[in-house]
């Protein structure tokens, strides 16, 4: 009797685990592990769960830098996941012309994603030789200014709207004590705050020519030269910072040690943890109220090919449900970023992103460094940047004859 | 011959178990060692970039190397860091391996104390040392506090000193086992030398120079070797302690292979720059073993 029913319990518990075999595990990985993402990552996973698969979360700590090589190692050392994330653009496109990536373009002609997708330049770097490779899921934008509104209360002059009025108030910032412009000391934080002035003070055809286009010759010319003499300005006036991480010179600017930051639109969530309310505590100024364009980076999902024909076909259901409108809003409301889809309704966004969100319907946008240059050249410009932020001894004129001369190699 | 075939054999399957023990060994030696640095050696004269791939381009990346700011400055960073802290971790190690042989009092607790930071990570001795150097924490506030208003201390944020800062770190985390061996090798002398050189009237510091450190020889090769190991590789008290900043002034050549291999996605790049470090420490131990081994059929 009883090794009856144990046997009846065996049987049924087999049976019990066929049918859960068919809801296919798929592992994602990631670099989203702050507070604010992980809630967003946790939607991703409910929208994932809910198809009736299993999404078994891979968050690697340490950011993008320290996350990308372990991901890359494991598909290229045969251990492929599920799904992961890299930053929309080219870091993956050698391991996609090596094979390594599924081809989702089935989903993307199903779901029409070449006429949802907004803006277009988005899904350009998913798309080799008209195959669909990964889908962009939200868009981060670098070209924001961040301004404690307290501090500029305290002496006395209106919140500046644009860059000329921001430096007109930075003699007498300096005076009340107070840290103008915090720049944290990590290398990537001077390089995009130049990429910033490049598109804000120079204009976007500055920038297309200099980073799209690789004009070398431009890029020794005297418009390039503004942009360097004003970022001498600005690399003085953050000398004081003396704070390593971005979040901490974010924190300076909530504090009220310094009166502005220039950092992407995640710099919004540090913000929003000190409870600081974005036009009354805090003001944003995308393109530094000079020329209102953002840049669209974000984030991609791609596929490494799985050997098992289940996971692929559990890959293809991950690709769809990411571009799902509900999931695009609720991932993007707790991330902070703007979804890819121009036809989903933010209700609920606050002041900056709909600033954000005005500026896509006006396709005020520009494709990211990450998408127009290869991480060599990145790498190589950061370092030339970041000698110079640093070193006062060395003057615009060489510092642009150095980037110029990167530019002329550019891959 | 006919003798000589079966007494080759004989040595060949002399201490046979031995033999096949050192086999693994042997085979990691070879394959992992040797290999993974000829593959490493090859494809620098590749332009790879994610994937390692043999599309040959000659010497492009070693010219490439050469002509980057950040690889000149990584290779100065790496000489003064290398010297300083070969004299100073000498210097230092042996000074206090001799008053710790003065049969002084709670000597246990001395050696303790000064062992402790080796046991520490270089990335804890990094984040402690960064504290510490911060201007707005560490000594220089300290020093402020106390009414010494213009003082000013911020090696890590100065990018002309910035990688004495890092020297500091360097020496408080490794000269404790330098003592220590330093002690062990002091221990080792006989004491019938210390008497005969007494009966001699030699003064003590004679004895110490002229006598005991020539005695001390394998200790000082054991040391030379650990330092200098420590030297080419150091990598983490960087990242920890100033991520090679201010400006790219601290960066050492061990983080240029890591980063261009990994966050550029330039292999070539990198295997260039480690090949260029592999050619470096071949420079210096061939010449040394050459003496150092040939010395002794000599003898």
């Amino acid at each position: 009797m009883n090794i009856r029913s144990l046997a009846a319990a065996l049987a049924a518990s087999v049976t019990l685990s066929v049918g859960a075999a068919q809801a296919t595990d798929l592992e994602v990985t990631h670099w989203w592990t702050s507070g604010g993402e992980a809630a967003a990552v946790a939607e991703l996973a409910k929208a994932f769960d809910a198809t009736g698969n299993h999404w078994v979360d891979g968050a690697i700590a340490g950011g993008g830098d320290v996350a990308r090589p372990i991901m890359i190692s494991r598909i290229t050392g045969g251990d492929p996941m599920g799904a992961t994330q890299f930053n929309t653009g080219r870091q993956a496109d050698e391991l996609v012309e090596a094979g390594l990536m599924q081809d989702v373009t089935e989903v993307a002609k199903a779901e029409g994603w070449d006429k949802i997708i907004n803006p277009p330049s988005l899904y350009k770097s998913c798309v080799k030789d008209g195959k669909w490779y990964c889908v962009p899921i939200n868009i981060h934008s670098w070209q924001w200014m961040w301004m404690n509104n307290a501090v500029f209360e305290k002496i006395g002059k209106p919140v500046p709207k644009n860059w000329d009025e921001f430096v007109a108030d930075v003699p007498e910032l300096q005076k009340a004590g107070i840290i103008p412009l915090a720049v944290g000391g990590q290398a990537w934080q001077s390089n995009g705050l130049f990429g910033v002035l490049q598109v804000a003070l120079g204009g976007v055809d500055l920038w297309k020519k200099v980073n799209v286009d690789k004009d070398a010759k431009f890029a020794a010319g005297p418009e390039m030269l503004k942009i360097f003499k004003a970022a001498a300005q600005a690399r003085e006036w953050s000398k004081d910072t003396k704070v390593q991480d971005w979040n901490q010179a974010t924190n300076m600017v909530i504090t009220g040690k310094a009166a502005a930051q220039i950092m992407g639109d995640w710099a919004q969530g540090e913000f929003a943890v000190a409870g600081k309310v974005a036009g009354k505590d805090y003001t944003c100024l995308p393109g530094l109220g000079v020329n209102e364009i953002i840049s669209t980076g974000g984030d991609s999902f791609y596929f490494p090919k799985q050997k098992d024909p289940e996971k692929t076909k559990a890959q293809m259901v991950l690709a769809k449900t990411l571009l799902d409108k509900k999931t695009q809003v609720a991932f993007n409301l707790k991330k902070g970023s703007l979804p890819v889809r121009g036809d989903v309704d933010l209700a609920s966004a606050n002041d900056c992103m709909k600033k954000g969100l005005e500026i896509l319907k006006k396709g005020n946008v520009l494709p990211d460094g990450n998408q127009t240059l290869s991480p060599d050249t990145t790498g190589q410009l950061q370092d030339v940047i970041d000698k110079f932020w640093h070193d006062f001894s060395i003057t615009p004129e060489e510092a642009q004859k150095q980037y110029a001369a990167i530019i002329a190699k550019a891959d | 011959m006919e003798r000589a075939a079966p007494r080759r054999r004989n040595s060949l399957f002399k201490n046979i178990s031995a033999k096949i023990a050192a086999i693994p060994m042997a085979f990691t030696a070879l394959v992992v060692f040797l290999g993974g640095t000829i593959w490493t050696v090859v494809y620098s004269f590749t332009n790879s970039k994610l994937l390692p791939r043999l599309n040959f381009v000659g010497f492009d990346q070693y010219t490439r190397l050469w002509s980057t700011p950040r690889w000149l400055v990584s290779v100065e960073n790496l000489a003064i860091y290398g010297v300083l802290s070969l004299i100073f971790s000498l210097v230092i190690g042996f000074i206090l391996a001799v008053a710790m042989d003065q049969k002084i009092r709670f000597e246990n607790t001395f050696r303790t104390i000064f062992l402790y930071p080796f046991a520490l990570s270089f990335i804890v001795t990094g984040l402690v040392w960064q504290w510490l150097l911060n201007p707005d924490l560490g000594v220089q506030h300290i020093v402020r506090s106390l009414g010494y208003t213009s003082f000013t201390f911020d090696p890590l944020y100065n990018a002309d000193i910035v990688i004495y800062g890092v020297l500091i770190a360097g020496l408080w985390q490794g000269t404790g086992l330098i003592m220590v061996l330093m002690l062990a090798g002091l221990r080792g002398i006989d004491e019938e030398i210390w008497r005969a050189a007494r009966v001699d009237g030699i003064p003590t510091w004679k004895t110490y120079v002229f006598i005991i450190i020539p005695m001390m020889r394998p200790v000082f090769v054991t040391t030379l070797v650990l330092i200098g190991s420590g030297i080419i590789k150091v990598y983490d008290l960087i990242v920890a302690q100033t991520g090679g900043g201010p400006g790219g002034a601290s960066e050492v050549p061990a983080k240029y292979v890591y980063d261009l291999m990994f966050y550029s996605q330039n292999l070539g790049q990198g295997f260039a720059a480690s090949t260029m470090m592999l050619v470096s420490v071949i420079v210096i131990v061939v010449p040394w073993a050459y003496f150092e081994f040939s010395g002794r059929k000599a003898r």
